[in-house]
């Protein structure tokens, strides 16, 4: 379908979320619409697809004006959606979530569930996208579940397909064979939208790719007429520093040694299978490896969190295995957890008191069981300065900032105590580049102060830029030990279970690690 | 609750951004004269009371057959429709007033000639006496629900307060100076046991304590009507559930002579309230207890021991109970019947949300209600309507205050204070 | 081919989410409790009873076939089923298949209750249909007002203004029939006054974003006030025109109520007793094989997805509530024109809460809270049944015995549960 939007805009308050935004989508095209978080690329989307409404502009398609009341109007439109967070519901079946609101029945209101199979099979195999119609969605793992939601927008008829960041729960081999699944769809006259922030993609993919920046288009361009610096600073606005500065690490002692860890989750599988690993001091170790091969729940064994049900993990030489959380933290442990807004922050209280969320019962902050106001508000006070966080008065509440001053201020808590061990899980997930810039400074400013760093991150090239050494994780495991010099290629290839040695196909046996 | 559901306005006004600031006197008059007509504590609380009376009204309208009469008669006599309207309601609302408060006349005439003070403050003194226990009550609800768990077991810890005090009174001999902080301490110390079951429960397997204090109600209540039967609460040749009653040792003395009924009771629901204000606001364990019902996730990572933070704020909570149920049995009753406590669970939840679970709100939504109370069984003695009515309109003042957006909507005011976060996490722990 | 991140050990078998999973802990300790209680079983129920100590039990009434009292020596059969209860306490502690555990600790379970019974009854007589007829009745209530949190639920409200649709639809029936000498009117008016409360809580929770719970307690305080009022100044003066206490007859379903043992007891009720059982197969069959079913449960797992697919979450809400609501007051209404026809305040005795303890037991399923309930009622039945038998338990603790057991159910025998994942959540659309 031939899609235009023109002068869309989209307020929430005194927030301009689109500012007269124009975009031109052929039939057959595959059109990359390119910006940083916060740029106003999902509003713009959920303008699209009818989630919200749009304050003026207008939407036409093949020529004809459209408004869409509700999403189910996108629908009937032709326009399917893949959402970022997929909207899928977790316990149910693929079958039930791709007939969900265009049920086959039968008699009275009954499910016809043979139909319902049948139609998934032959959409599944006319695109190649093979699923267990009866499987559980929250049982598969995360790459699939990207492909019952495109099932679910094909099963619909959809004409124009919108992928919202598709690929950021992928493996780079993934990757590839959803670019291939979106050439095909293309091929057969759909139009593809898709959404991201990662460059190299849109210059192997897209046909054409619009920048967004604040709201507004700031251009429109080729693959063959730019590159990914050019595409960088259009989508920040200012020559952009792609490469992080670092020094060679000066590694010290082993901080934090893992041996043999096993964690189970809910249902009694094993998700970390016998992992062993360790950091130095003053070296960044990153846990490279797409979301959901266990690297959370390694996180939550290191804290404390989670029970472990085999192995050691060991803090200076002492065994912290069995600690509860709040002995770890006092025992030199720094946490950035991944969910920031769920697991960082309380959003109803103030800065100052998030500041001292992990250490509000210790001297100077409290003494004999009382609260030392003063002191608390001092101490924020002085981390505001410190840390450069944006807020009229420590007193403001969390939920007003954000989500990178939000992210300051769990760094500022974190960092300001001594620390021996740092664990940043997904530090900079959701953040835009200012902030991106800023918490990598920090963690490597906290190595260089002697800290051992854990970096647990999926976005390949904060791994790269960052990791003093690389260990990459699949299915519960380290599969590989390297440096980041071996390259892009080298490390997604162990990310999808490739080690050395093997030819591709092949799953990875465990290996434990290899000092570099 | 929001733990920052701000009564303060210089909070909401920082919260909403200083970027734009005009100069700073100019600035508080207005943000105090906004602060006023807009949706905030003050506001709601008030007009939630008038919708309550208004809806009250209504009821003695419909249910006063005097009244229905003269509705009958609308269309003949509508002066008298009118006026017999107007004086039931509002003898009845008058009644509700120098029942609890003060009758203005009786006051004036003790002032004139110096006597007959006892009949005009004994409805002060009686609503205070009874705000003594609802707002002991309200302040363990309170503390629960700032910490994410909903005690709706008040009712039977209050009752398992009364017991274990009544027990000490019967079976500890000593002058009052010593018997009655012992039974102080086992009031609370039963109170606390009554907590401390749904605590461990939920903290251990995870048991809704929404269900498990509602059973352990009614577990309590048969408890009681088994324990009344027995040594040494048996009254001897009683037909009726009643229980002996307790020494005078064992009684909280009255504090203005013998003829007004307000006890030192009160001084206890002073100190727990202070106690309360103080560890929410500057104890760490009322920190912890905050975080852990502000974001339970962040409180866990942040450290805090929720299992352990459960079971404390259950067990205090108990215990602040069972100090209500003491002091009722100790400062008012002295002796245990079937059904003791009334329905002071269910009120003081309902003082819990007026008092928007800060310890100075509830012991003021404590006075409300017990003015309420203490006034309706007045007005149900001098007119013919029943106690009951005050209970719903108590029920519908805590409706309004509930829901926030309701009164903006109803009463057409524009909210800013009214973000109202959700307590409630589900049933899962 | 594309690898697949799968952190999976062991078998690849796709277990249905809603299946029941029990830890192992869990099951363990089920077995230490089946042995525990079979050892109650060998010694007070077995071992210690006379030799000669017999049992009857009446089996048949009324007009379901005839089968003559089964009479037994108490201590061979207690020591009997206590050896086969402590077996299968061991078989539990040993291994667990899915979906067994709990077969297996209910069949243990009814060893139990039935060697207790027969010990109670020594040298006496039971009448185990009527026994069966009061767990069944008392259970009625509990069923309705579980269907009624089901409903809601499942469609992401917590409703625990239950007990006080209950108190409404009990006092609305029974004055409305009272009134105009119609009972279907009655009925009417109860389950109208119940469908309003739930209005009530959809329109706080929905449309202000209240808190649920809060809400719930605030309107049964609201009702219980309210029914205690009206209850003085209403049914007590006119108590002969509006508390008369009329109460639905029983029909009897031909051939069906013939059954033995339990067919009177199941097919010679009133009509709440055949409401329930369509609602439960009803409600049962339209949330798991109707479109309607997996739309409402789309919007209490995940009401984003809903309205993505074009459901209008807020609408389904309403419904469901509202309904849930209207059932909650057929079963208020089941206290007096079902039962004992004048309404009395505070008749409902926390029913409406253990409904919801026994929505939570059943997984938020129809069936399953029906187990719970007659768990319940049996408790209930207790009371009279033990009296009757003379058996010298303070009639205090009889009466407290059902509400501690549904405390065990819930923090034992429940564990932890997966309510739907958006239960409690107010769902503010864009």
């Amino acid at each position: 379908m031939q899609l235009e939007l023109t002068g869309i805009t989209k307020s929430f308050g005194s927030l301009v979320a689109d500012d007269h935004v124009d975009l031109v989508v052929k039939p057959g095209e595959i059109h990359a619409l390119l910006g940083e978080n916060g740029a106003g690329k999902t509003t713009l989307m959920n303008v699209l697809f009818g989630l919200t409404h749009p304050d003026s502009g207008e939407i036409k398609i093949d020529g004809e004006a459209v408004h869409f009341a509700d999403p189910g109007e996108a629908v009937r439109h032709g326009i399917g959606m893949v959402h970022q967070h997929f909207m899928l519901v977790p316990v149910f079946s693929v079958t039930e979530n791709v007939i969900l609101g265009f049920e086959p029945t039968h008699g009275p209101d009954f499910i016809d569930r043979r139909k319902a199979r049948a139609q998934i099979r032959t959409i599944s195999s006319e695109f190649g996208l093979e699923v267990n119609p009866d499987a559980i969605v929250e049982q598969l793992p995360v790459g699939i579940q990207q492909r019952v939601e495109i099932l679910k927008a094909l099963a619909r008829d959809a004409r124009l397909l919108i992928l919202d960041e598709p690929t950021a729960v992928l493996t780079p081999q993934e990757t590839e064979t959803l670019f291939g699944i979106i050439r095909s769809l293309a091929k057969s006259g759909r139009s593809i939208l898709f959404i991201t922030h990662k460059l190299k993609e849109v210059l192997a993919l897209a046909d054409q790719i619009t920048v967004m920046r604040l709201g507004k288009v700031v251009g429109s361009t080729t693959p063959k007429e730019t590159s990914e610096s050019e595409l960088a600073s259009m989508m920040v606005g200012r020559s952009v520093e792609l490469v992080v500065r670092k020094d060679r690490a000066k590694p010290g002692e082993d901080v934090l040694t893992v041996e043999g860890l096993t964690v189970h989750d809910e249902r009694e599988l094993t998700v970390v299978d016998q992992m062993s690993f360790n950091v130095r001091g003053g070296e960044i170790l990153a846990l490279a490896g797409v979301q959901g091969n266990g690297q959370t729940e390694v996180v939550r064994a290191l804290t404390g969190l989670v029970a472990v049900v085999a192995g050691h993990i060991k803090l200076l030489g002492v065994d912290i295995t069995n600690a509860k959380p709040r002995a770890r933290l006092r025992s030199g442990i720094a946490h950035i957890p991944e969910d920031r807004v769920r697991d960082g922050l309380i959003l109803t209280m103030t800065i100052a008191d998030n500041l001292v969320l992990d250490i509000f019962d210790v001297p100077p902050h409290a003494r004999f069981g009382s609260r030392n106001l003063g002191e608390i508000e001092q101490n924020a006070k002085d981390k505001l300065r410190e840390f450069d966080i944006r807020a009229s008065s420590p007193e403001v509440l969390v939920s007003t900032l954000s989500g990178g001053n939000q992210q300051k201020v769990i760094v500022a808590r974190e960092l300001s105590r001594p620390t021996k061990l740092l664990v940043a899980s997904q530090p900079t997930r959701g953040l835009d580049v200012g902030s991106i810039e800023y918490v990598h400074r920090q963690i490597v400013a906290e190595r260089d102060r002697g800290t051992a760093v854990l970096l647990v991150s999926s976005e390949l090239d904060e791994v790269l830029a960052l990791g003093d050494r690389i260990a990459v994780v699949y299915r519960g495991q380290i599969v590989g030990v390297v440096d980041p010099s071996v390259g892009r290629e080298k490390i997604g290839l162990l990310m999808a279970g490739v080690t050395d040695s093997e030819d591709e196909g092949v799953a990875a046996s465990p290996a434990t690690v290899a000092n570099a | 609750m929001s733990d920052t559901l701000a009564t303060d306005p210089a909070a909401g006004a920082a919260a909403a951004g200083g970027a734009d600031a005009p100069p700073k006197a100019r600035r508080d008059w207005e943000r105090y004269f906004r602060w006023m007509i807009e949706a905030n504590v003050v506001v709601v609380t008030t007009l939630a009371i008038v919708s309550a009376l208004i809806v009250g009204a209504i009821l003695i309208i419909v249910t006063q057959p005097t009244v229905l009469h003269a509705w009958g008669q609308l269309f003949s006599h509508p002066g008298k429709t009118v006026s017999v309207t107007f004086f039931t309601v509002g003898d009845a609302y008058r009644d509700l007033f120098t029942g609890s408060i003060v009758d203005p006349f009786v006051f004036g005439h003790a002032v004139r000639t110096g006597q007959g003070w006892i009949a005009a403050l004994t409805p002060i003194s009686e609503t205070l006496r009874e705000t003594t226990v609802l707002s002991l009550a309200g302040l363990a609800v309170a503390l629960g629900f700032r910490t994410g768990v909903f005690n709706i077991g008040a009712q039977g810890q209050v009752i398992a307060g009364a017991m274990a005090a009544t027990y000490v009174g019967f079976e500890v001999h000593a002058p009052i100076g010593i018997h009655v902080p012992l039974c102080i301490v086992a009031g609370a110390a039963g109170g606390a046991l009554a907590g401390f079951i749904p605590g461990i429960l939920k903290a251990r397997t995870g048991a809704h304590e929404v269900i498990v204090t509602i059973m352990l109600n009614y577990v309590i209540l048969d408890l009681l009507l088994y324990a009344i039967t027995t040594q040494p609460f048996q009254q001897p040749g009683q037909q009726n559930p009643i229980s002996r009653t307790v020494p005078t040792t064992a009684r909280l003395p009255h504090i203005f002579g013998p003829n007004l009924r307000v006890n030192a009771g009160i001084f206890i629901a002073i100190a727990v309230a202070i106690a309360v204000a103080w560890l929410l606001r500057r104890g760490t364990i009322g920190f912890s207890f905050r975080m852990v019902g502000a974001n339970p996730n962040a409180a866990r990572v942040a450290g805090v021991d929720i299992a352990r933070a459960t079971i404390l704020v259950l067990t205090i909570s108990g215990a602040i109970a069972g100090l209500a149920g003491m002091v009722q049995l100790s400062g008012t009753d002295y002796f245990l019947s079937s059904g003791y406590g009334g329905n002071v669970g269910f009120n003081a939840i309902t003082v819990a949300l007026l008092g928007r679970n800060r310890p100075l709100g509830v012991v003021l939504g404590a006075m409300l209600f017990s003015a309420l109370d203490v006034g309706g069984r007045y007005m149900q003695g001098t007119t013919t309507i029943p106690l009951d009515l005050t209970q719903v309109i108590q029920a519908i003042i805590v409706f309004f205050v509930a829901t926030p957006g309701l009164v903006n909507e109803v009463y057409r005011i524009r909210g800013r204070n009214v973000g109202q976060s959700t307590l409630t996490q589900g049933w899962s722990a | 081919m594309t690898t697949v991140a799968l952190p999976v050990k062991g078998e690849e078998r796709y277990v249905s989410s809603e299946a029941r999973i029990i830890s192992d802990a869990r099951r363990r300790g089920m077995g230490i409790a089946l042995v525990l209680i079979s050892l109650l079983m060998l010694f007070p129920f077995g071992v210690d009873v006379s030799r000669h100590d017999q049992t009857t039990f009446f089996l048949s009434t009324g007009t379901s076939v005839n089968i003559s009292p089964l009479t037994f020596g108490v201590r061979g059969v207690s020591i009997g089923l206590a050896i086969a209860c402590a077996a299968l306490g061991v078989i539990l502690f040993a291994t667990g298949r899915f979906g067994r555990v709990f077969v297996i600790f209910s069949i243990g379970i009814a060893m139990f209750l039935w060697s207790f019974l027969a010990w109670a009854a020594r040298g006496q007589t039971l009448n185990l249909v009527g026994v069966i007829g009061v767990t069944l009745i008392s259970a009625i209530p509990i069923i309705f007002g579980s269907l009624s949190g089901v409903m809601c639920e499942r469609a992401g409200v917590i409703n625990i203004a239950i007990e006080g649709q209950f108190l409404i639809g009990a006092f609305l029936a029974a004055m409305v029939a009272s009134a105009s000498n119609d009972l279907w009117l009655g009925l009417f008016v109860g389950a109208l006054g119940g469908g309003i409360l739930g209005a009530l809580l959809a329109f706080l929770s929905i449309r202000y974003s209240a808190d649920q719970i809060i809400v719930g307690v605030v309107i049964v305080a609201f009702a219980t006030g309210l029914t205690n009022y009206l209850t003085l100044t209403l049914l007590a003066p006119y108590q002969n025109t509006l508390n008369a206490g009329y109460v639905f007859g029983n029909w009897a379903i031909p051939l069906l109520d013939k059954i033995p043992i339990i067919g009177p007891d199941v097919f010679d009720q009133n009509i709440f007793v055949y409401m329930a059982i369509v609602l439960l197969v009803a409600i049962q069959t339209g949330l798991f094989r109707t479109r309607w079913g997996l739309r409402v449960r789309a919007v209490g797992e995940h009401p984003e997805a809903a309205e993505t697919v074009g459901i209008k979450v807020l609408r389904v809400r309403y419904r469901n509530v509202i309904l849930g609501g209207v059932i909650a007051g057929i079963g208020g209404a089941s206290f007096t024109i079902g039962s004992i026809g004048e309404f009395s305040a505070g008749m409902t005795a926390g029913l409406g809460f253990v409904a919801l303890a026994a929505m939570i037991f059943g997984r938020w399923r129809p069936y399953g809270g029906l187990v719970a309930a007659l768990l319940f009622g049996f408790a209930n039945s207790l009371q009279s049944t033990l009296a009757v038998l003379n058996v010298p338990i303070n009639s205090n603790f009889l009466t407290m015995a059902p509400y501690v057991i549904t405390i065990a159910v819930v923090s034992g025998l429940v564990g932890r549960v997966r309510a739907p994942a958006y239960d409690g959540k107010p769902y503010r659309p864009q």
